[in-house]
């Protein structure tokens, strides 16, 4: 992966793609918790792996996530990453009032299973519209869910830039309560793999090399 | 004073009393620790990659991969003082983040980190002294070089002592 081709231009394409994916998935979201829910302007950045933890507030910092493998044209990790105070409100909603814990052990299955709901819905509407926009042919793997480190969690979705590259290219997008804009409640990291760059800029009709 | 040596993901960093040197969130990838106890010097690396050979590129990080981390950092200590027989290895991490139905070989990744860092303390008959690895759950490990402990420290199952 050579990131010295990449110019203003590929970046501002990434920017699009966070903006319109997360747009959708902002959307969802909205209308699952019957709230307004608002997103603040992607990030693209060529960052080392350890900033990429710096992100989500440390490594070691706890949070519920769902990830999953964007297989197709265009492969990728995808994660939706919730700081755990937020996630055990935003599934308290979701689950009629109940009180959720997802610490220590103390999760159901039932809080679980719709955690990996949720991830479900909002990373298949980021990844559908990611796939209109670029025309690929892109398709979400089962997602899987963990409330872990950051740093742990994160890192899984180095791997396969790791092999090529010390640095990724992370858009970030994170979401907010309307009413609280400066509250940061979640993100929306989506980690193309190194060869995925190219396809994507060819897809859009800025190749790459010029 | 003591300080604690961070190491980074993909990184490798040496540490001698009063110091203690620490990795945070480590998953599938693995935490290895070299050292002497009787000179009391230690080094830790943060291995995400099981082998180098697989890699293609120019530059390669030493720390980031099982094979190039260990020989380095078994180097390191050699050119520090250490004294070659006196050399040991603890290890921790190798996780399975997630789980999947599918078991692609990147879901088998940390399993096959610390199989690889064992190979390679082997090759340099660097004994194991204690491990704990595997599970599903991430890690925080600090190593203190004064008394050879290993604390680990993980979300839901509290700290433990190696």
């Amino acid at each position: 992966m050579d990131f010295t081709k990449i110019n203003h231009i590929h970046l501002d394409i990434l920017r699009e793609i966070g903006n319109i994916g997360a747009g959708h998935a902002a959307t969802a979201l909205s209308t699952m918790l019957n709230k307004a829910v608002d997103m603040k302007v992607p990030s693209v950045k060529v960052i080392s792996f350890e900033e990429i933890t710096e992100m989500v507030g440390g490594s070691e910092n706890i949070v519920a996530s769902v990830f999953l493998r964007i297989v197709g044209d265009a492969p990728g990790c995808m994660f939706f990453m919730l700081p755990i105070e937020q996630a055990e409100k935003l599934l308290g909603d979701l689950l009629g009032g109940e009180v959720v814990q997802l610490t220590e052990g103390l999760h159901s299955e039932m809080t679980i299973s719709a955690l990996q709901e949720v991830g479900n819905i909002l990373s298949g509407s980021y990844l559908t519209s990611f796939s209109d926009f670029t025309g690929l042919s892109l398709q979400p793997s089962v997602p899987a869910t963990s409330i872990d480190m950051a740093g742990a969690i994160l890192s899984f979705g180095l791997l396969e830039i790791s092999a090529v590259s010390d640095f990724a290219i992370v858009i970030d997008t994170a979401f907010t309560d309307i009413k609280r804009l400066d509250e940061v409640k979640g993100h929306f990291f989506l980690l193309p793999d190194p060869e995925s760059f190219a396809k994507i800029f060819n897809a859009l009709g800025v190749p790459m090399d010029e | 004073m003591s300080e604690i040596i961070k190491v980074g993901i993909a990184d490798i960093n040496l540490v001698s009393p009063p110091d203690t040197i620490r990795t945070t969130g480590l998953g599938s990838c693995v935490g290895v620790i070299l050292y002497d106890d009787g000179k009391r010097i230690a080094g830790m690396a943060h291995v995400m990659l099981p082998e180098s050979a697989l890699i293609k590129s120019s530059s390669i990080n030493i720390g980031k991969f099982a094979d190039t981390a260990v020989n380095a950092l078994y180097d390191m200590l050699i050119k520090k003082g250490a004294a070659a027989k006196g050399i040991k290895a603890k290890i921790a991490g190798g996780a399975q983040m997630f789980q999947f139905s599918s078991g692609s070989e990147m879901m088998r990744i940390g399993p096959r980190n610390v199989e690889s860092v064992k190979l390679h303390l082997n090759h340099l008959g660097i004994p194991l002294i204690a491990s704990d690895v595997g599970g599903n759950s991430g890690r925080t490990i600090e190593f203190n070089p004064l008394n050879s402990q290993l604390i680990i420290k993980t979300v839901n199952k509290g700290t433990k002592i190696i």
